[in-house]
């Protein structure tokens, strides 16, 4: 086992996994502020024009972003799991919990694919397809335009968990990770966690608008 | 190589010779040496076009460039100066060579990421280059909206692009210094025994983590909405510019705060050891800087005040523009209490070091000026603003820069520079700079806006003073590319601590070994214990000197 000595800028281990949890901790306050700011943009809008973002809200697909919300929520919980196993060193099991959090990964991307076909239907995409109903204003185009770049970048780090989930659970299987070091395992779990949780805040503030009363 | 590694030791320089090793280096050391290449290609990109727009202003048609090319020159002088030099400029070259060694470990705590913070800096370059050589862009760095967006025909996406890109590197970089700060700090090595500068590279990593990515989302907000019509910041849509203009300065004015924070740190280090003096109120040093870091974040709004804010939103950034030069000027008196019965010397790292404060101090006290509402409205956008930042930016950043260069050249090279030369050039940079810039404070007071191509002939001979002034500057930032590189093939070699400096990157050989230190150092002291009066010094790791 190789992995079980530090690199050589560390003391001990445990230095080194303190170091990695802190390091991805960092990373996340940046994307707070990456996905805040644009969050941020939303709500101004949202506060200037709330009768056309109410009707625009309106064409936003409450059940497939409901189900998608299950989905992620579910991937959080196997994610853990995995992290859980490889701590008890159930590796064939942490294997399996890993390849069902990308499993879930990709029906999030697969339904949010199928809610986009969706929406070019309805004829909500700036650009490509979009027409005013009757009783909106023009306001209601940059609904549509925060939810794709929203969704769209949400998406983007979607996928890269994926890959990162898939990569570790290749590097699980081969035996890197046991209950003497697992901090790969955990610090890829918090990733995997902040990009459901920005779907949690993604859905409050896309999905109801317009479903109360 | 053999000429700078010589001696018995093995260096970070000698240990391994081949360009594999250093495109695929993980040490901090080297790495440092890959950013400073870079950004000095990038320093001389910016100053051939700030050469051009000077000369252009020398005569009052301005028909060297004319108006389209100028706007490009200045927007090009703007993106390259801002993003590919003065950001990366002290934190990645003097920060990454400094912080390890300072704080005793071994190197940073993402050896691979800070190699990738490189890689990605110079695609982010490469994609400068490319708007830079298919045409350029009009927009001004500050790429407004809805100017950027809807109408100009040049490569605003490409720029943006390359913003982006950029700030990538910048919070990989900031993010390996804040976690390194925190977890490998040698033993004894307490927060209140850092020197100062590696609190100034924390600090400016602090803004940098939470400033860039608010960037990244402005451009790319920008990118899409030039490209695809998005319309977020579109008026027909209900979009509103001035969302756009909130969103860029705030990342913009924390900017400028990752220039200078990093220029105080090194100014904190050359001014004790110099005066051989501890350094005044070293605590509120460090918590002036973290105030400058935190305040600086609600100040943007004073960017905005002839734009359509409200009297009471510019009522209150005002206000907090005044707190923000609180901390400053804690910081410059402290810096000049240090010299108070200290026994200087003038050697040129001191003179950088001191033309930084003289510098900065004009441009914070110009900045008071402009943060009170009823004088910005006559100055806003004329050249009193333009010398104000420049006074900050490259008065006080890149002194001092230059100041840490000098300072550090042994440690990072093994070999002295020559003395008389360097007091030459730094002498010739205070003067060049004032000649550049106090002229610009006239014309920006009697009216002459900024990003014109051309102005009233009665005012030339402020411009051509200013133009002179900058071609002393051209040869005063060029003269240490000659006697720098003299000395890294004929320069005399360094001793260990040629400084008779108290921090731990002077317990090493010059050059240091490929781990930094032979054994890790336990640290009892605090920095910047010197006495003037017999010139002896205690460094961080207890060790007496005559």
């Amino acid at each position: 086992m190789a992995s079980l000595r530090p690199e050589m800028q560390y003391a001990t281990l445990d230095q080194q996994t303190e170091t990695a949890q802190l390091g991805m901790w960092v990373f996340l306050a940046t994307e707070v502020l990456f996905f805040g700011a644009l969050i941020f943009g939303y709500y101004i809008y949202r506060i200037s024009y709330p009768d056309e973002f109410v009707s625009a809200g309106r064409d936003a697909k409450f059940l497939l972003g409901s189900i998608n919300v299950a989905i992620l929520v579910t991937s959080s919980l196997t994610m853990v799991g995995a992290l859980e196993c490889v701590k008890r060193d159930m590796i064939p099991r942490a294997v399996a919990a890993l390849l069902a959090t990308a499993g879930l990964g990709f029906a999030f991307l697969g339904v949010k694919g199928y809610e986009y076909v969706q929406d070019y239907h309805d004829h909500t995409v700036p650009l490509l397809s979009f027409v005013l109903k009757p009783d909106q204003h023009a306001p209601a185009e940059l609904f549509w335009a925060f939810y794709y770049v929203a969704t769209g970048i949400h998406a983007v780090h979607l996928s890269i968990g994926i890959g990162a989930v898939l990569f570790y659970a290749w590097r699980t299987r081969s035996g890197r990770y046991s209950s003497l070091y697992y901090s790969p395992i955990e610090v890829l779990g918090l990733y995997w966690s902040f990009v459901d949780t920005v779907w949690l805040f993604l859905f409050a503030a896309i999905y109801p608008l317009g479903r109360a009363g | 190589m053999s000429a700078i590694a010589g001696g018995p030791a093995e260096t970070y320089l000698s240990h391994e010779s081949t360009i594999a090793s250093w495109l695929l280096t993980r040490d901090h050391k080297r790495i440092a040496l890959l950013f400073f290449a870079s950004i000095t290609a990038f320093f001389f990109v910016g100053g051939a076009a700030a050469t051009l727009i000077r000369l252009n202003l020398v005569e009052p048609s301005g028909q060297l460039l004319g108006a389209d090319l100028y706007n490009r020159m200045f927007t090009m002088h703007g993106i390259v100066m801002v993003w590919f030099f003065l950001i990366p400029s002290i934190p990645t070259t003097l920060g990454n060579f400094l912080i390890p060694l300072m704080i005793g470990a071994r190197d940073l705590a993402f050896p691979r990421l800070n190699l990738a913070s490189w890689y990605v800096f110079n695609i982010s370059g490469m994609i400068a280059l490319y708007f830079i050589i298919a045409g350029g862009v009009d927009t001004g760095w500050t790429f407004y909206t809805p100017y950027s967006t809807l109408f100009s025909n040049s490569h605003v996406i490409a720029a943006a692009l390359a913003v982006f890109v950029n700030g990538f590197s910048s919070i990989m970089t900031a993010l390996n210094f804040v976690v390194t700060i925190h977890r490998l700090r040698a033993p004894g090595m307490t927060w209140f025994r850092l020197p100062l500068f590696v609190w100034g590279i924390y600090a400016t990593s602090v803004v940098m983590l939470l400033a860039t990515p608010v960037l990244a989302m402005t451009v790319l907000l920008i990118a899409l909405e030039h490209g695809f019509g998005i319309g977020i910041f579109d008026p027909a849509l209900g979009g509103d510019p001035l969302l756009f203009q909130h969103m860029f300065w705030f990342y913009s004015h924390p900017a400028v705060y990752i220039m200078i924070l990093p220029a105080m740190g090194v100014a904190s280090e050359l001014i004790p050891c110099f005066a051989r003096r501890p350094v005044f109120g070293y605590s509120g040093m460090a918590y002036a800087l973290i105030a400058i870091s935190i305040i600086g974040f609600f100040v943007w709004g004073h960017h905005m005040f002839t734009a359509g804010i409200s009297v009471f939103a510019g009522v209150v950034f005002s206000f907090m523009s005044f707190i923000v030069a609180v901390p400053s000027a804690i910081k410059v008196f402290n810096w000049t209490a240090t010299l108070h019965r200290g026994s200087i010397s003038f050697d040129a790292p001191m003179l950088y070091a001191l033309g930084f404060v003289g510098l900065f101090t004009m441009g914070g006290l110009t900045g008071l000026m402009l943060a009170t509402l009823s004088i910005d409205v006559h100055v806003t956008d004329t050249y009193f603003v333009i010398a104000h930042f420049h006074y900050i930016m490259v008065g006080g950043t890149v002194s001092a820069f230059f100041g840490g260069l000098h300072y550090w050249w042994p440690k990072i090279t093994g070999r002295l520079y020559p003395e008389m030369w360097a007091r030459g050039a730094a002498i010739l940079t205070f003067l060049g700079f004032n000649v550049t810039f106090f002229p610009q404070f006239i014309l920006g007071y009697l009216g002459m806006p900024r990003r014109y191509f051309s102005y009233s002939p009665d005012l030339q001979a402020w411009n051509v003073l200013s133009s002179a002034g900058a071609s002393i500057l051209a040869v005063a930032y060029l003269m240490p590319l000659f006697y720098l590189g003299w000395s890294l093939l004929w320069g005399e070699r360094a001793s260990a601590n040629p400084w008779h400096a108290t921090g731990l990157e002077w317990r090493t050989s010059s050059p240091p070994p490929e781990r930094n230190f032979a054994l890790t150092p336990l640290v009892t002291q605090a920095p910047y214990q010197y006495n003037p009066s017999d010139g002896s010094y205690v460094t961080q790791d207890g060790i007496a000197n005559g």
